[in-house]
Formats: structure tokens, C-alpha cells, sequence
């Protein structure tokens, strides 16, 4: 299921070092979307990391996920300006239109839902990335529309 | 290593270098108060009951003292009416996680903090990390660890380890400043949860479990 050899490349690419242990699972975090465990057991041996500070850390960052995340992540901004301008709107026709609650995914594996605090471009709000991409301004009518356009 | 002097509530007292003040003010004979501190462990700084107020070129700051390390010429005073405020304060704040800690209540009654000023949040573990700590530097067997962050931070077993070491152990229980049987419940959950790791299971979102 995980590609072994790609987390040993990856491994290889910081030399092993215990100091690129976040770099690492960065890394890790972009090529699958998640840390797989066995990944995380390969870091723990290589780099001579206990699994548990891997954990403490994996948990710490919102960047990681220890499960895993479908084909395309949904993130909401409910910052302060996106609040005001109706997240929460938007937000709750992404609810019913992907039957998710923020942190879930679904069984076929096509989307993420998951709220952010701020993702830096208020004067755009309310906005909402999918899979690092932008739509701002956007209004709960053509929510729905927009996330038809992921398959 | 150089010797270096500073005075602490008015005595003079001599310290190594790289000391900390706790270590100065415990050889001197004063008492300062501290839940997660333990001698055979690094110096952690997170309960903050140790808190001093160190003087040094003029200006006064509130410092954890047993991560405070001992300089030439340092003026500590470890009871003030501002110290006994911080310290009650916090207190009080740990007493709403762990209410019923004897440690806890000891340093309620010495610094005449209210036990239930704050409402009660019982996860009777206030982080510490005096187990963390103690199974990561003395055992070297990291069976137990910090995960998440913030609130729902608290401390885990990682069952594949606890289920090969900690039986034979168990010598982080006793360390626990609220009660032992915090450490126990949790290494129990740990030990008795379906998935390879208990944490991921509970993070699994129930869509993907019925799926």
C-alpha cells in the first residue's frame, strides 16, 4: 500500500538526520496526503527518533494527518473576516452538499472537510481552498456548484 | 567550574555555574514549592510553582526558577505578596483539572487558594510530564508520550511498548503529583484499544470506520 522506497528516498534526501524530523514528515505529509504508520515506523528506525516524540510531533501541527485524507481537501477559512462575511453559511451547504463534518472524509475518498483559522487573504472572504486553490467571494448559492467541479 | 555568588531572600549563597536558582536555594536550605520537578530529570519548567522574583542589573522579573540558571550578583526573593499571588493563582488553576491531589490541596491550604474558584475540568492530568519524562531519560523506553496540543493535549501509551515493558515497570506512577491511578487509566486505555495505535483510532472519522 505505501510506497516504502519513496519514504526511504525521502529519508535519504535529509540524510537521516534527526533534526529534519518535521521537514521529513512534511515531505511525507505532501507525496500521500497523510502519515502513514508504517511510514512513521520507517522514520522512527531510520532516523533513531522514538516513536512517541514522532507522535508528540505528528499531533502537534495541524499539517499532519494521521488519517487518511481523500482525493481532494476542502479547507474553510472561518478567520474573523470570513466569520463576518458568512463562513458559516458556507460551510454548512458544504456539510450537506459532501454529508462531512469538518475533520471527516468520505468512504469513496474524494473529499476532506476541515476548517482553517486564517488563510491570509480576508479581503477576499468568505474563502475556501480546495486542494490549495483559492475561490473567494464566495456565496452559500454557488457553493455547491463549485465543488462539482472536483471529481 | 567557577563558583558564583548571588543572594536569595537575603543570604548570601554560592552556587556552580550552570546551577539553576532551585538547586542554589534547596542547597541553602529555603523551600520552594514544585510539582513537576524531580531530580533526576532535566529541568522541565511547565507547572511554574516555582516561580521567583530574580533581580539582576536593576530590573525584577518573575522567574521559573528551576530552569533559571544562577548568575554573579543575582538578587532572588522567593516570597513575596506578588509570588504568593501567582502561585495561588495557579494553584487554583491546576485544582480545576485535578481536584482531589493532595499535592495540590497541601499548596491550596499553604498559599490560601480557593479549590474551587475555577469550575471544574476534570482530566486529572495537568501535564507535568513527570512520566513522559521520567520513562524518556531514566527507563529510555518512551512508552509514554505528549500528543496533541493546546486543550486537548494529554499524555499516551504507545500499547506496543506498554505491553512489552510496562507491566515489569511502573515506576511512573508514584511520580504522578495528582494520582497514581491517572497513569494507570490511561496505560489501560492504551492497552485496550482495537487499533495499532490508540490515537489514530480515536481520530478516525466515523465515516471511514462504517465504510
Amino acid at each position: 500500500m505505501t510506497d516504502t522506497t519513496k519514504v526511504q528516498q525521502i529519508i535519504d534526501r535529509h540524510d537521516a538526520r534527526e533534526g529534519a524530523l518535521i521537514e521529513i514528515l512534511l515531505d511525507i505529509q505532501h507525496e500521500f496526503h497523510w502519515l502513514p504508520s508504517e511510514a512513521l515506523e520507517l522514520v522512527s528506525d531510520r532516523l533513531n527518533v522514538p516513536m512517541g516524540r514522532i507522535r508528540h510531533t505528528a499531533t502537534f501541527y495541524k499539517a499532519f494527518s494521521l488519517v487518511p485524507k481523500g482525493r481532494h481537501e476542502i479547507n474553510v477559512c472561518m478567520g474573523t473576516a470570513c466569520h463576518v462575511r458568512g463562513a458559516q453559511r458556507v460551510l454548512e451547504v458544504i456539510q450537506n452538499t459532501t454529508g462531512l463534518m469538518p475533520g471527516e472524509t468520505d468512504a469513496e475518498m474524494k473529499y476532506s472537510l476541515d476548517t482553517v483559522n486564517c488563510i491570509g487573504c480576508c479581503a477576499l472572504g468568505p474563502v475556501i481552498e480546495i486542494d490549495k486553490e483559492q475561490h473567494g467571494k464566495l456565496v452559500p448559492g454557488k457553493t455547491a456548484a463549485l465543488l462539482k467541479r472536483y471529481e | 567550574m567557577t563558583d558564583i555568588t548571588l543572594t536569595i531572600d537575603g543570604q548570601t549563597v554560592t552556587a556552580s555555574e550552570g546551577a539553576t536558582v532551585l538547586d542554589a536555594a534547596r542547597a541553602a536550605g529555603i523551600a520552594i514549592p514544585t510539582v513537576c520537578h524531580h531530580e533526576k530529570l532535566e529541568p522541565f519548567g511547565g507547572c511554574r510553582l516555582c516561580v521567583v522574583e530574580a533581580e539582576a542589573g536593576g530590573r525584577t522579573s518573575l522567574a521559573a526558577s528551576c530552569i533559571f540558571p544562577v548568575q554573579q550578583g543575582l538578587n532572588v526573593r522567593t516570597r513575596t505578596p506578588q509570588i504568593e499571588q501567582v502561585r495561588k493563582v495557579l494553584t487554583e488553576q491546576l485544582l480545576a483539572h485535578a481536584p482531589e491531589s493532595e499535592v495540590l490541596l497541601k499548596l491550596a491550604e499553604d498559599y490560601h487558594a480557593n479549590k474551587d474558584r475555577f469550575p471544574r475540568e476534570p482530566s486529572f492530568c495537568i501535564l507535568c510530564g513527570l512520566c513522559v519524562r521520567y520513562c524518556a531519560e531514566v527507563k529510555q523506553l518512551n512508552a509514554v508520550s505528549f500528543v496533541d496540543r493546546g486543550p486537548t493535549r494529554e499524555i499516551s501509551f504507545d500499547p506496543e511498548i506498554a505491553n512489552r515493558e510496562c507491566w515489569e515497570c511502573k515506576e511512573c506512577f508514584p511520580l504522578c503529583p495528582t494520582s497514581a491511578l491517572q497513569a494507570a487509566y490511561v496505560l489501560m486505555k492504551s492497552l485496550t484499544a482495537f487499533s495499532p495505535s490508540a490515537h489514530c483510532a480515536a481520530a478516525t472519522p466515523a465515516k471511514q470506520a462504517t465504510a
